[in-house]
Order: structure tokens, then C-alpha cells, then sequence
């Protein structure tokens, strides 16, 4: 899990996916090949800004043993700004959230390897202006 | 070299759990509580949020204020008592986070509640001479008291971030100059391997905070040629309400230079985070040529004292990122069960 979770470090801390120079397109989480332009594609490393709206959500009541203190909690596919829709925790009451809420990124822990294990930490969203 | 403060941010939880409901759950009478602390709520971190995640937050928010490149940042101390790991750096987490890696020198720093401004200190010394272009020092923490002991009233959550660098176009705040008075005395501590802090009780006021604080108002003052007369603002350590304003009513200041600083009676203790946090709450507020004296205090036992003057560039900053009021005010109150269940207190 270690290893893992390092090598993710930069699109969990930091929302870096990839861009293709020749499309434009921006990916998350990064791609090796633009899927659109082949061959032809070249990516380069692109930095999301974190902000976007709430694509569509869920309320979780039954959750994996790691989150049982935050239940109930919302879990949503958050469309960013440049494009990419992605899926992450919203840090707000189940009553609160709504489709198309303005959010941003906020640096949360997810979850740990037990007592002794690694932390691992990564995005979730909040409302703006919250 | 001139070096001072070219941005600032600062986070608080949103949770808060009052005195009364503390109070409730051991048994005791919250007024005699509230009264001798002058502490009425306090804030409580999330269930997913450490020092590390404080620390992130807060670096954000001083890195909208000074717009630099965080990559230029050469050094990153991070000061706190509750750092997530016993052995692993909070530091490279934030780090890695803001964008600064790989270029920089960091490490966690310890000294009970002074710890933020020690790393301010390194800050001014690397970049005073030279040695790197910006620093970055935080001062955060999410402290715990033992169940049912007076420290559980006001161990909060919160912090705040200082850039330090030394272009005079880009200083919010010269810092004129700095002193530290530091003694052994063993008013609080915690041994390794043991969750929760111990005290000295009364130990922990004449001998230790007050003595502290005080010499090293007052020998900074003097290396300054100065007295309370000439500064706008003072703030200074504050693990309650009531220590704090007693120093500052000893010290000569008067509650226009003090009222601001003071963030401890709806916050709580923030530990490393509280003089940080304290002052961002005055650069929020100030304006240029406002000079400001701090004084921070860490139990074991040390205090540093900075001496600040405000620029012009204050008031362009300061509306870039959440002023340290508006999150002091964005709240969620929680019961002592969901408090317990937030901070690890229950066995799962």
C-alpha cells in the first residue's frame, strides 16, 4: 500500500492530471496516450485548479470499515472547471449538497493503514465560500 | 538584509464544542469555568484533518497572498505538538502539497506552543543571508487534553502560515527585529509514547508563561529603544483568555492594542497555531505603518518576541484569501459524543 499510494502522491495532493498539446484535451487522473489524437498526441504534465460544481452525488449510510466515523457522508462526481469529472468526498451535510453546487478542493486525510500503518492523505471538496 | 513577512494565511476547523457541553458530560458547573478561563468554545479538527491538513490549508491561503512561485520556496518549517507522525516529516506531506518540492530544506519543529514562531525565526535567518529566497513557517496544531482534565476546555485546532522573504516591494510586514528570553522549566510536557500532555497546575502561570512573556516583551522593547506607546497592536501567547490579557495589562498595553490579538475566547488553545493565528487576525485589520509587537510562548519554556511595521502593500493582500475572522465565525457546533467519536476517543 505504501508504494501505491507514493506513486499517486502528485494527482492526490496536488490535482495534476495531463494535457495534450496537440487537442488540448485535459485528463484526470493523467494518461500516458491521448486517447483522441494517438500517435499524433503528446501530453504534458497540467495542474487542475480545483474548482468546479457537483455533477451528481450519493449519501453513504453502509461504508467501508476505514470511514465508519464520517457516516453518513457524500460522496460525489465533481465536474471541474478544465473538464474532468471526478469522484471524491464533499465535506458538507447530506442535506446541504445539491446538483451543480459550486465547489473547491480542500487537503484531507482519506483513511490510514491501521494504528501503525501510512497515512494517506488526498482531495476532497467543499462548498465555496464555506 | 531587511527581511520580512510577504504573506500570511491561516485555517481554523469548522467544529466548535462549548465549555457548557464539556462541563456537562465531567459533572462541573461551566460559569466558574468560563469565568476562570475566559474560554467559551473551543474549535475541534474534523475526523479527517491533522496538523498536516491545517498546514496545507493555511499555506494556501499565504500563497494567494504573496503570489509568488512556490517553488521559489527555499525552506519550510513546520511547529506544532501534534505532529500525525511520531517518526516521518508533516513537512514533505505539506510540502509536496503547496508545489515547493523538491528544491528546500524542511523539518517539523517542537517547542510546545512556540514552535510556529521559532520556524519564523529560521525563516529570517536563511533568508537574511542569503541562503534561500523565501521561507515558510507554520505554526499548527490539534491539541488534545486528557478527558475530564482543564486542559480538555481549551486544547483546539487551527494554524497559520508566514512567508518570509526580503524584496522590499514585496514586505506586508518589515520585521524589525526579533528576541527570544528561554530557561528550562518543566510546566507542561508529555513523555514519549503517552497520548495526552501533563502539567504543573499553577507552576504553569508566575514562573513559566508570565515570566517568559514578560522578559521577553520587555527585552525586546529595550533592544528596540521602545514601549508599549509606540505599537498599534501587541499580541501574545494565549492558552486562556485571562493569562493573556493580565500580561498584557502588566506589560502597559491598553485593550485597543490588545483586543484583536485575542482569538483564544471562541477558539480556544490552537498551541503553535495560536500567536500565528493571533497576528493574522491583526494583519487582517492593520494598515500601514501600524507597528505590532508578538510575543509567542512555549512551555519547557521559551517566548519569542517579534517587532513588526506594516506597509503599503498590506491592503492589497489581504483580501485574497479568508480572513482569520471569517473562518473563526464559519461554525458547527458538536456534542461531546461526536467530539469523542472526531478525535480517536472511542475504540473502534
Amino acid at each position: 500500500m505504501v508504494v501505491r499510494s507514493w506513486r499517486h502522491i502528485k494527482e492526490r495532493y496536488c490535482l495534476i492530471g495531463s494535457r495534450c498539446k496537440t487537442c488540448g484535451r485535459i485528463f484526470f487522473p493523467s494518461r500516458n496516450i491521448c486517447p483522441y489524437c494517438r500517435r499524433r498526441g503528446e501530453l504534458e504534465e497540467y495542474k487542475l485548479s480545483g474548482r468546479g460544481k457537483v455533477y451528481t452525488y450519493s449519501v453513504v449510510h453502509v461504508p467501508p470499515k476505514e470511514f465508519e466515523r464520517m457516516v453518513p457522508y457524500v460522496i460525489a462526481i465533481v465536474e471541474l472547471e478544465e473538464g474532468p469529472r471526478i469522484t471524491a468526498q464533499i465535506d458538507c451535510k447530506p442535506e446541504e449538497v445539491y446538483i451543480g453546487m459550486p465547489v473547491e478542493v480542500v487537503f484531507r486525510r482519506i483513511k490510514e493503514d491501521g494504528e501503525d500503518g501510512i497515512i494517506h492523505y488526498g482531495y476532497k471538496f467543499k462548498p465555496v465560500n464555506y | 538584509m531587511k527581511v520580512g513577512i510577504v504573506g500570511y494565511g491561516s485555517y481554523i476547523p469548522k467544529y466548535r464544542i462549548k465549555v457548557e457541553e464539556i462541563a456537562r458530560v465531567w459533572g462541573k458547573d461551566p460559569e466558574p469555568i468560563k469565568k476562570s478561563l475566559m474560554v467559551y468554545e473551543k474549535s475541534v479538527p474534523g475526523p479527517d484533518e491533522d496538523t498536516a491538513t491545517i498546514s496545507v490549508e493555511a499555506g494556501k491561503n499565504a500563497l494567494k497572498r504573496a503570489d509568488i512561485d512556490p517553488r521559489d520556496i527555499g525552506a519550510l518549517y513546520i511547529g506544532s505538538e501534534s505532529h500525525p507522525y511520531a517518526v516521518k516529516p508533516t513537512s514533505t506531506i505539506v510540502a509536496e502539497a503547496l508545489g515547493i518540492t523538491p528544491d528546500l530544506t524542511c523539518a517539523d519543529l517542537e517547542f510546545a506552543c512556540k514552535a510556529g514562531t521559532a520556524g519564523i525565526q529560521i525563516c529570517m535567518g536563511l533568508v537574511g543571508s542569503g541562503m534561500v529566497k523565501y521561507g515558510m513557517a507554520i505554526g499548527a496544531d490539534t491539541a488534545q487534553g486528557a478527558p475530564g482534565d482543564a486542559l480538555e476546555y481549551t486544547a483546539a485546532a487551527g494554524g497559520a502560515c508566514y512567508i518570509i522573504g526580503s524584496k522590499k516591494k514585496e514586505i506586508i510586514g518589515e520585521i524589525n527585529g526579533t528576541y527570544s528570553f528561554t530557561t528550562d522549566t518543566p510546566d507542561f510536557w508529555r513523555r514519549e509514547g503517552r497520548p495526552y500532555p501533563k502539567h504543573g497546575g499553577r507552576f504553569t502561570g508566575e514562573p513559566a508563561y508570565f515570566r517568559h512573556v514578560i522578559s521577553a516583551a520587555k527585552g525586546l522593547m529595550e533592544r528596540m529603544g521602545t514601549t508599549p506607546r509606540d505599537y498599534d497592536y501587541c499580541v501574545f501567547h494565549q492558552p486562556n483568555g485571562k493569562f493573556y490579557i493580565r500580561v498584557a495589562k502588566y506589560l502597559g498595553f491598553k485593550e485597543e492594542q490588545y483586543r484583536d490579538g485575542l482569538l483564544t475566547p471562541y477558539l480556544g488553545n490552537t498551541y503553535s497555531g495560536a500567536v500565528p493565528l493571533g497576528l493574522s487576525n491583526i494583519l487582517d485589520r492593520g494598515k500601514e505603518g501600524d507597528r505590532i509587537l508578538a510575543v509567542s510562548y512555549g512551555s519547557g519554556a521559551g517566548s519569542d518576541a517579534f517587532d513588526i511595521t506594516l506597509t503599503e502593500r498590506i491592503e492589497e493582500v489581504k483580501d485574497r484569501a479568508p480572513k482569520t475572522m471569517d473562518l473563526l465565525n464559519r461554525k458547527e457546533y458538536i456534542d461531546y459524543s461526536i467530539y469523542l467519536k472526531y478525535r480517536q476517543g472511542i475504540k473502534m
